[in-house]
């Protein structure tokens, strides 16, 4: 045999083990949270290493203690998770209306200072966010704005909107202008081009970005904690989770049905719209 | 077609009796107001949360500022070198820089080989490729609270699957409690990071492996090139280019990386990086004038190491 053909048969195994390891290492660590989520507390510190569940384990207590209300006697995951949904949606409803605009003008038109906005809005998606958390940690505390979701919501547009506008920008780069003239031919003026043309067209793009800005105010962690830590009714879900999981009080088990109730719609989504996110987050990668 | 314009100019505008003017300026002009009239939303909310928070955070950083006396201090109150000067020699400076600095070239290396293995093992169709490359995209997209907890469980001395199987299987001793010692603790924050963003290296290195024109490949198999071969002369010739990207950008996203530290040590065990120290005296401390102090230091080492990285690898990133 020579160099090649054994080179090519011992790559195809090793090809099939790394894929295999790469599902393991990956998928484990959500099957583990799921599995710790429907086993009971004590069970788990018998036989902390078992991979199922045992016979007549299954408990769904866990769940019922995490979202039933605190008044209740449970950790009140139902409220965060209203509160979670609420500013993700908002969040990512205003950065799409403010987004967009901006993304097709820095991509079509040209204008005076555009390279240099165009530089702007990759600048400060670079800039660490714990930066912008200082002074808006001072506005906030001044003007009263601590504690109030609608704040957050402000604060998750700083996260999400440079991010947006670079990959709509990508995508409506790649829209070939003939279609845009043709219509201009028409007799469409560009508003009219925008929203008849343009818009349309980019609609899979935008669907990507705007999944893609749910998820992020979705998963925020550290605005959550610097403005909403006194105020437990207002949490969102990944900061109830956290602050729950530094007690003591609260079972693991417990917290992993949390955990589970965090991350279910995220992958819901993700797995709904694997194509499209991936597409839309890679476009323009090829110019490298 | 309703346009019935004479002469070779296209209008993009329905025909009327429009003064007299001409023609190609007017339509530039015309182009560079729709520009600026759409691009001005962005940028002023973009200018407004998070332009001049920058700037306030550099300001600040010069000011006595505490979160007590916050009511009465003013915009622009008394200047003063006190904060970094108080930041540059508070105990654990340089150490802190050396964790961050270390953790976050750990993190970038890392998820870029894993993103790199996996985009080559993936590359090709199989049963079942689309769903191995969406679960392989699940820590990425995953809540940082959750995966970070559920790493916290699994790692836990006691009760976490890891140590079971290692005391059963591997013939551990005791129980390692990986995040709470110096000894493993920061290495197991870079492993974590590695895990957690490998995907994101793994997307754009597919993108581009699949841009790689299959000609090229198999002029190459007909010249008598190995496997290993083709991937050293044919592939990662292509690749570097996004590679050398890649570095660039992982390094400055683990650069100012908060959450995950934060949610797997607290800083604790020799892992505080910057950003956790920006956050401490900035909520334990109450310092805010340090703490911007801080961040404005974390800024400045990230764009100098930017700036060399870019010195060294600059004509590939562009």
């Amino acid at each position: 045999m020579d160099r090649d053909a054994i080179e090519t048969v011992s790559l195809r195994w090793v090809r099939r083990l790394v894929i295999a390891v790469f599902l393991v290492v990956t998928v484990f660590p959500f099957y583990y949270m799921l599995l710790l989520s429907v086993r009971p507390i004590e069970r788990l510190l018998l036989d902390p290493g078992s991979l199922v569940v045992g016979f007549g384990e299954l408990t769904v207590a866990t769940y019922a203690e995490v979202l039933r209300s605190t008044a209740n006697g449970g950790q009140g995951f139902l409220t965060f998770i209203r509160n979670s949904g609420l500013v993700a949606v908002a969040a990512t409803l205003l950065t799409l209306v403010v987004a967009i605009p901006g993304a097709y003008a820095v991509a079509r038109l040209r204008f005076f200072g555009r390279r240099q906005v165009d530089f702007l809005f990759l600048a400060v998606y670079l800039f660490p966010s714990i930066v912008i958390a200082i002074p808006l940690f001072v506005v906030f505390t001044r003007a009263g704005l601590r504690g109030s979701l609608f704040g957050l919501v402000l604060v998750y547009i700083s996260q999400t909107l440079p991010v947006s506008v670079y990959m709509l920008k990508n995508y409506f780069e790649t829209i070939p202008v003939s279609l845009e003239e043709s219509a201009a031919i028409d007799g469409a003026g560009r508003l009219g081009i925008i929203r008849r043309v343009s818009l349309p067209l980019a609609m899979p793009s935008i669907m990507a970005v705007a999944l893609y800005d749910f998820m992020i105010a979705w998963n925020e962690f550290l605005f959550a904690l610097l403005f909403l830590v006194d105020k437990p009714d207002r949490w969102t879900v990944s900061l109830g989770l956290s602050l729950l999981a530094d007690g003591v009080e609260v079972p693991k088990t417990v917290l992993m049905a949390g955990s589970v109730v965090l991350t279910l719609p995220i992958v819901i989504l993700f797995f709904a719209s694997e194509r499209l996110l991936t597409e839309g987050l890679t476009s323009g990668a090829e110019k490298g | 077609m309703t346009t019935t314009a004479p002469g070779p100019g296209r209008s993009p505008t329905r025909e009327r009796p429009a003064p007299p003017r001409r023609r190609p300026l007017t339509l530039r002009r015309r182009e560079s107001r729709a520009g600026l009239a759409l691009v001005a939303p962005t940028l002023l909310v973009t200018i407004a949360v998070i332009g001049i928070p920058i700037v306030w955070t550099v300001v600040l950083a010069f000011q006595r500022v505490r979160l007590a006396t916050l009511r009465k201090t003013g915009l622009f109150g008394e200047f003063t070198m006190d904060n970094i000067d108080r930041v540059l020699h508070t105990p654990g400076f340089a150490e802190t820089l050396w964790v961050t600095l270390l953790y976050s070239i750990g993190g970038t290396v890392g998820s870029i080989l894993l993103g790199l293995v996996a985009a080559l093992v993936v590359r090709r169709p199989f049963r079942g490729r689309t769903l191995v490359r969406a679960s392989m995209l699940l820590p990425y997209v995953a809540p940082v609270v959750a995966v970070t907890f559920v790493w916290q469980v699994m790692l836990d001395p006691q009760l976490g699957i890891v140590n079971d199987w290692g005391q059963r299987l591997l013939g551990w001793d005791a129980p390692v409690p990986f995040l709470t010692q110096e000894s493993t603790a920061l290495t197991t924050v870079i492993v974590f990071e590695a895990w957690r963003y490998f995907p994101f290296a793994f997307l754009f290195l597919l993108a581009r492996l699949q841009a790689v024109p299959g000609e090229l490949e198999e002029a190459a198999r007909v010249d008598g090139a190995t496997p290993t071969q083709r991937f050293r002369h044919i592939l990662l010739p292509q690749l570097l280019p996004v590679i050398a990207l890649l570095g660039v950008l992982r390094f400055i996203m683990t650069f100012n990386k908060f959450d995950d530290v934060y949610l797997l040590t607290g800083g604790a065990a020799g892992t505080e990086v910057v950003s956790v120290r920006v956050y401490e005296f900035l909520t334990a401390r109450t310092d805010i004038g340090a703490a911007a102090a801080q961040a404005v230091v974390l800024a400045v080492v990230l764009i100098v190491f930017v700036l060399i990285y870019l010195r060294f690898f600059g004509r590939r990133v562009g």
